[in-house]
């Protein structure tokens, strides 16, 4: 019930879209695709959801084989592309009305598995979808690829263009939608969202840079991570990036994350670098990697 | 059943919620039957014209009142000498000069032959073709008249006879033009730019993921249209009938029959251009250059195909306009019967079989 792929490759003209990509999807589980912008990610959605046509490989979707089986699966699938794709000039219950009759169901018949999402837009089912909040087109947008009961449900960066407090809700809500039996796949920029997941892949320039746990994709990390801080982070950050040892320098916040290229790094030998090259309130800590270090550092 | 009738019932939303497209939906055909019917015509009404008379006798002044009593001109300026008539061309007063010879009377006893000159203003030459045409008739009428009174008369004279379209109203002309493109427009371009907004708003992708077939699509995104175009027929045959007084000679209801098949043929094509087009824009240019022009130009709407050069002519085959526009006229001003336009039908029907065909060919169950 889950999703496999095995070996897809696609290409558009000269740009290799995807290359040879392979994983799973447990039945049940919420994956994660983890990737920048122009990574591959929504071509990959698109294969998946039979939309496109992989140039090799194999795939399957709930035990169906996205070519040969493509309308079998067109029924089972829910998808929520990246860009709202609703009709603007319907009202919020119209839309939903709308994808709950060409799916062959009803509103009342599904009700109970979008509730709670569906509760929260109801006061505004008299609107036009064009006039919604970015969150409320979401919840909106997720109420219509769920009205049908779906096996496997696709989202394309669900919470791209949507405020923090909307995006935790919605990954609350994927969590519901999990424990109801169906498997997700998401896919998403945002690597604090990635925690969330129970398997993530991360991938860039349509390679696979790794798959496991959040945890550990995060244990596996190689090196010791500093959290750097000075007066002034611009000169902090190019002094760091001109220091002969190191490994990696990236802005984290109010923190530069800091990886030296020796094992028996020594952070009073950074600090006095750092006030030779006259910055100061420096204070140089030891720190837990998270899901983005992982990915820059496998994206180096 | 419930999947169609629930796209249908969205599809009306759509067009019942934009102002733009219920504009050119309902507006269009109303505004252009009526800008054809009273703005664009060939008749002449009222023209100006200058008399020059050499001889002012009897005769001239008789034919002169019989000129000037007509609808169809009036005489603006009696000149004086042969150097005015350049003048009043020049000032632009005048669309024609009437020149009567000298001894005009006389002559006509004296050798049974006088002469009258028409001189017009042929920078519009369809016009001055047409006025000459009425001054001649004018005066054939009157010479017809006046052999009438002498009891030996040999003269031999041809009677032109208008058929159909007695009075060469233009109108009757223009109605089954105009018909032809609204329905052609409004069938085409709405359903092609219908079908590139889904495109374009990214709605398309999630219908394909969806149970419903492409032919579902199709018929839902053209039914509404089929609807709405049959509607704008009868307001046009409506129109037609109560203000230009345009008889519709054959039956109404293979009229509608008709007029039906044509607009299925129109959709077809919308559906192809949408299957070409990405987006909206795209669509609304494809459908107006592609179709509209052609209709307005091979179709013998205004040029008649038979004075085109023959490659055009052979063009102009493959124009389903040109076939409907044959059997608007046929039923409508001829008032025949099936027995008559059964081949126009024919070709017609063909043509909507193979434009069906093909869109639905190329319809994309993918995006690519």
């Amino acid at each position: 019930m889950g999703i496999s792929v095995s070996n897809i490759s696609k290409s558009y003209k000269d740009l290799k879209a995807l290359q040879n990509i392979s994983f799973e999807v447990k039945p049940n589980e919420l994956f994660g695709l983890i990737g920048p912008d122009g990574a591959g990610k929504t071509t990959l959605f698109r294969i998946l959801t039979t939309l496109l046509i992989a140039n090799e490989g194999e795939a399957t979707v709930a035990g169906l084989d996205v070519l040969k089986d493509f309308k079998e699966i067109r029924k089972y699938v829910g998808y929520m592309p990246g860009r709202f794709s609703l009709y603007q000039d319907l009202t919020v219950e119209e839309n939903l009305n709308f994808f709950a009759t060409i799916f062959g169901t009803s509103i009342e018949e599904n009700y109970e598995l979008i509730k709670d999402i569906y509760v929260q837009i109801e006061p505004f089912k008299d609107r036009r979808a064009g006039k919604l909040s970015g969150g409320m087109k979401q919840k909106l947008a997720l109420s219509c690829a769920l009205i049908h009961k779906p096996k496997v449900l696709f989202l394309d960066e669900p919470t791209t263009g949507v405020d923090p407090v909307s995006r935790k809700e919605f990954w609350e809500m994927l969590k519901r939608l999990q424990q109801k039996g169906i498997t997700i796949l998401v896919s998403t920029p945002y690597m604090d969202e990635a925690a969330l997941c129970d398997r993530i892949a991360l991938i860039q320039d349509g390679e696979i840079l790794q798959i496991d746990t959040p945890e550990n994709i995060v244990k596996q990390y190689p090196k010791t991570i500093y959290d750097v801080s000075a007066n002034n982070m611009y000169q902090l950050i190019n002094s760091l990036k001109a220091y002969q040892h190191k490994h990696s320098v990236y802005p984290f916040g109010e923190f530069v994350h800091y990886t030296d290229t020796r094992s028996d790094f020594n952070p009073k030998e950074l600090k006095t670098y750092l006030e030779a090259q006259n910055l100061s309130n420096i204070s140089i800590e030891r720190t837990q990697a998270t899901i983005e270090d992982s990915f820059m550092e496998l994206a180096k | 059943m419930k999947r169609f009738i629930g796209f249908i019932t969205k599809e009306f939303y759509h067009i019942f919620r934009d102002r733009r497209s219920l504009f050119i939906l309902f507006g269009m055909p109303i505004v252009q039957i009526l800008l054809f019917g009273f703005a664009i015509t060939n008749e002449i009404n009222n023209v100006d014209i200058a008399i020059l008379d050499h001889s002012k006798d009897a005769t001239t002044k008789e034919i002169i009142n019989k000129i000037s009593a007509s609808k169809y001109f009036s005489i603006k300026q009696l000149i004086e000498r042969e150097d005015d008539i350049e003048a009043v061309f020049k000032k632009g007063k005048v669309k024609a000069v009437l020149n009567f010879e000298k001894d005009f009377s006389k002559n006509l006893v004296k050798d049974h032959k006088a002469t009258v000159q028409i001189i017009t203003d042929a920078t519009d030459p369809n016009t001055a073709n047409t006025i000459s045409n009425y001054v001649s008739s004018i005066l054939q009428k009157y010479q017809q008249e006046q052999n009438k009174a002498i009891t030996i008369n040999y003269i031999i004279v041809p009677q032109p006879r208008m058929v159909y379209n007695p009075e060469l109203k233009s109108v009757y002309m223009f109605v089954p033009g105009v018909m032809t493109i609204i329905l052609m427009l409004v069938s085409a371009m709405m359903t092609s730019i219908s079908i590139t907004r889904e495109k374009e708003l990214g709605t398309m992708e999630i219908l394909l993921v969806s149970p419903i077939k492409p032919f579902q699509v199709i018929i839902g995104k053209v039914f509404p249209y089929i609807f709405l175009s049959i509607i704008n027929a009868i307001v046009i045959v409506l129109l037609s009938i109560f203000i230009f007084k345009m008889p519709v000679q054959g039956s109404l209801f293979l009229l509608g029959l008709e007029s039906v098949l044509f607009i299925i043929s129109a959709l077809a094509l919308g559906i192809l251009i949408s299957t070409i087009s990405a987006t909206q824009q795209t669509a609304m240019m494809i459908s107006l250059m592609g179709l509209m022009l052609p209709v307005i130009l091979l179709s013998g709407f205004i040029f008649p195909i038979s004075s085109m050069p023959l490659p055009l002519q052979i063009i102009s085959n493959a124009i389903p306009a040109k076939w409907f526009i044959i059997i608007l006229k046929g039923i409508m001003l001829k008032g025949v019967g099936l027995q008559f336009i059964w081949k126009e039908t024919l070709i017609l029907l063909g043509m909507t079989v193979f434009f069906i065909g093909l869109s639905v060919k190329k319809y994309k169950i993918r995006l690519e």
